[in-house]
């Protein structure tokens, strides 16, 4: 029993990590329907700007990870600006393999600027586990699902409640009737990467604290996962994303408790291909015909 | 001398392609003396068998992506397929090359056939994530078999020489291009154009996505065989996504639906990162610019969908004839 | 036996009934016109019939044998063919390489004869090429075989679909607004070429049309559909009086 409640605080954990990953996933799929390979990437970057703001500057975990999360929003925009915006009115597959090619060039300068190596990431939620029943549970763990929830009520407010927000949903549905009723599309668009890309540094800043270590490949994996977890939720749908990444964190936690700690990603990929055989919409999402 | 004519236009004389393979067979012969004489050292003989490794796997990803329009990115995957039956049958089973060979070739089929016929319904950017997610499961399930050494991987004899890697890359092309140039191919052509309309022309859609990708993974399991046993070491990381990037980035870099665009661009391709040997992260810096640089600027590729065609085999002839390299 | 026997066939996406309760009979060798204001669920009636959609409820025969609940292709091979609303070619396919994919399904050759390139691929290359042209001729669009379909102007992209549809062989042919943006002369030339090709290929076709005056000069029974549902059917001077029609089509501009 207590193991169980010991894994179920790991999954969660887990979970809302790939659940901030894949929200800015699912946001970008929302306006523009490409699935942003680079969002990994951007994740992966927000870790190591707080490893230097960190270290570096001496900014501390709150200053860390609202430095972090700015470039990272800076990163996102210039990423929509110069890579996928000229690609708006190219296939989907143009922009895909666009997003593959910008992934590959942030892994790539990434090793370039900061080694290949991983490097010890700073302790920066630090705190002592505690003890509830018997369970042990640090600190940490509660700080990265506080983290979590607290950023996702405060997205949730902006979409529901700012009139960006409200631009973003007349975007996602759609752009040109968005357009014409005077909404800056362009902006809306810039304003969308940013917030997702903040998201994703939020996340690759507790992931270095969580997992004690960073590299510039460390996002290929959690991104393709949180990319699974959009998806199972329904690409397109922020609560869909939220509910995706508990259920993929759930899953992999359960998975190693097993004993089966290198199946993980397999379960993962697993997860992603009986979802879209079965229901390809998603948990949350509705089915859309084509039409002819 | 060749030219580049409209490919389109249906396939002239039967001369062309016996043009085209004399061409071929001189342009063997002389590196066949270049390598016998050491004219080309060993390290630049390697880099001609990885030339033809990756013709082969870039000519069967592109009927995959560039002519059917399937968007798969879990080549690789098969690759390690063929490229692991036929170490085993080797290494393990003592069986003599040509049938690891052929079993490589018929297990990466199977795969093809078993992973095609589920998710070949799902449409681009989610059939593209599947089939990467295929390909990982591939690589996590070697990673997983001690027998063929898990995560370390296996040794494997020398068994092939220029002449095996470029006879089967000819091969490669010789039967694709002809399968391209039929009314199959045709079909696969119409599925990418306007999926709904070839539907409800008759045409099995579904079959000719299925035929499609059995027919790329096939020639994949072949490039998969034939690199074990050329670089004699295989391990499951080899055929992750990074590589089947790599072949997106030949395959796109030659133009999506040219055949002669993606031997060009596996020429180019394995040159740069013969150049850039020791700085791999710039490699991969220089492989992601081209992609993003390409589809910005030049998204049909070096080549589009033309093919190069020797200048006075016109075109007007009667039925379909054949490309060679 | 009627060819075609659509019998109360509703078609419902969630809770909205695109088609309901429609029932339609087409007879061999008819020309029939489906019309309707814009939204009454024409379209969706074609792709009930070309099995794009299952039907929700009610049952489609053609020629006695059940057409719902098969595959697109399947249908076709059946024996119904049909254009779109918006044009579906096959873009940068050659003019003569879309009606080659109609011609499909007539000559067949192996996977294995044309990768090895053995007689049977060369023979049914050539029956395929010279029935392509023969049908391109038909449309006189022969002069443009080799150019990109998407490079026709759009008239020319309206013929070639229809001899793209024509190729496949159908017995129903099914012409969803055939005229859309074409000039009076080329609607002129168009209904002659759609007279000839069902006297030559002894042809039944079902017509969706917004030109009511072409719908009612070449038509001899019309179907109109508002909302879904079938609210007349007749003669066309029938239509022409028929109040319910008139109410439909009050606002609707009918050239």
């Amino acid at each position: 029993m207590t193991t169980f409640v010991q894994q179920l605080v790991n999954g969660i954990s887990l979970g809302s990590i790939y659940a901030l990953i894949a929200l800015g996933y699912t946001m970008v799929y929302g306006v523009i329907k490409l699935i942003n390979f680079a969002h990994g990437d951007v994740f992966m970057v927000g870790a190591f700007v707080a490893y230097f703001a960190y270290t570096g500057l001496h900014l501390g975990f709150i200053g860390s990870l609202i430095v972090s999360m700015a470039a990272c929003a800076l990163l996102g925009v210039l990423i929509e600006r110069f890579a996928y915006r000229p690609l708006r009115q190219s296939t989907r597959i143009a922009a895909l393999i666009t997003a593959i090619g910008v992934s590959l060039f942030l892994e790539n300068a990434g090793i370039i600027a900061v080694g290949a190596q991983a490097r010890g990431y700073p302790d920066m939620l630090p705190g002592s586990p505690f003890q509830v029943g018997g369970v042990t549970i640090s600190t940490k763990q509660v700080e990265i699902i506080l983290l979590a929830v607290l950023l996702m009520v405060l997205l949730q407010f902006i979409v529901h409640r700012t009139k960006i927000g409200k631009a973003m949903r007349a975007v996602a549905f759609d752009q040109d009737a968005a357009r014409m009723m005077g909404i800056d599309v362009d902006r809306t668009i810039s304003y969308t990467f940013a917030i997702g890309s903040a998201l994703a540094a939020a996340a690759g800043v507790v992931y270095g604290a969580y997992y004690s270590a960073v590299d510039p490949l460390m996002g290929i994996m959690p991104g393709l996962k949180a990319f699974i977890a959009a998806v199972v939720g329904g690409i397109g749908i922020i609560p869909g994303a939220m509910v995706g990444g508990l259920v993929l964190g759930l899953i992999e936690t359960a998975v190693q408790s097993f004993g089966f700690s290198l199946w993980r990603d397999a379960a993962a990929f697993a997860l992603l291909i009986l979802i879209l055989l079965v229901k390809p919409e998603g948990l949350f999402g509705r089915h859309a015909r084509e039409k002819v | 001398m060749t030219a580049v004519v409209d490919a389109r236009a249906p396939v002239s004389s039967k001369w062309n392609f016996w043009i085209l393979l004399l061409g071929a067979l001189v342009i063997y012969g002389v590196f066949q003396v270049l390598i016998d004489q050491r004219i080309l050292n060993s390290y630049s003989a390697l880099i001609l068998y990885q030339m033809c490794l990756n013709v082969i796997l870039a000519v069967s990803l592109n009927l995959i992506n560039g002519f059917t329009g399937q968007f798969s990115i879990g080549h690789a995957g098969f690759a390690g397929v063929g490229a692991y039956v036929s170490a085993v049958m080797t290494t393990k089973l003592h069986l003599p090359f040509p049938a690891a060979v052929a079993a490589a070739c018929l297990a990466a089929a199977v795969a093809g056939l078993v992973i095609g016929i589920p998710t070949l319904r799902l449409k681009g950017d989610y059939l593209a994530i599947t089939t990467l997610g295929f390909g990982e499961i591939i690589r996590v399930i070697l990673i997983n078999m001690p027998y063929v050494g898990g995560a370390a991987g296996m040794t494997v004899h020398r068994e092939t020489n220029f002449a095996w890697l470029y006879f089967s890359a000819l091969l490669t092309v010789v039967v694709i291009a002809n399968f391209v140039r039929s009314r199959h191919g045709r079909a696969c052509i119409a599925v990418r154009e306007n999926e709904i309309a070839a539907e409800m022309m008759g045409l099995n859609v579904t079959y000719y996505k299925v035929l499609a990708f059995t027919i790329g993974a096939l020639f994949a399991g072949l490039a998969g065989a034939l690199s074990a046993h050329t670089f004699y070491f295989i391990k499951p990381n080899s055929y992750g996504f990074l590589q089947s990037f790599n072949i997106l980035v030949i395959v796109v870099l030659g133009g999506l639906g040219s055949i002669t665009g993606s031997i060009l661009g596996a020429v180019v391709l394995t040159l740069i990162t013969a150049a850039l040997q020791d700085y791999p992260e710039w490699q991969m810096v220089i492989y992601s610019l081209i992609l993003i640089l390409i589809m910005i600027f030049r998204p049909q590729g070096l080549m589009g969908t033309k093919e190069f065609r020797i200048p006075f085999a016109r075109p007007g002839g009667r039925g379909n004839g054949h490309v060679a390299p | 036996m009627s060819l075609l026997e659509m019998d109360r066939v509703t078609c419902a996406f969630g809770g909205l009934k695109a088609v309901s309760e429609v029932s339609l009979r087409l007879e061999a060798g008819e020309l029939v016109g489906l019309i309707g204001p814009n939204g009454a669920g024409k379209t969706t009636v074609f792709n009930l019939l070309t099995g794009v959609y299952p039907p929700t409820e009610g049952r489609i025969l053609f020629e006695g044998r059940p057409v719902s609940g098969q595959s697109p292709w399947r249908i076709n091979h059946m024996g119904i063919a049909r254009t779109f609303q918006n044009i579906r070619l096959f873009g940068d396919m050659t003019v003569l390489d879309n009606v080659k994919i109609a011609c499909h399904n007539q000559v067949r050759y192996g996977v294995l004869s044309s990768i090895l390139r053995l007689p049977s691929h060369f023979r049914g290359e050539r029956q395929i090429e010279e029935q392509a042209l023969k049908f391109l001729s038909l449309f006189r669009l022969e002069e443009k075989k080799e150019e990109l379909a998407k490079n026709l102007p759009y008239g020319e992209q309206r013929r070639l679909e229809i001899a793209r549809a024509l190729a496949s062989r159908p017995k129903l042919l099914l012409l969803d607004e055939p005229a859309a943006g074409m000039n009076p002369q080329e609607t002129q030339d168009l209904m002659h070429l759609i007279g000839f090709i069902r006297k030559e290929f002894s042809l039944t076709i079902l017509l969706i049309e917004h030109d009511m005056s072409l719908v009612m000069g070449i038509c001899e029974r019309i179907y109109v559909l508002d909302h879904g549902t079938v609210i007349a059917h007749g003669r066309p001077e029938e239509i022409r009086s028929n109040p319910k029609v008139i109410e439909a089509y009050l606002g609707e501009v009918t050239s």
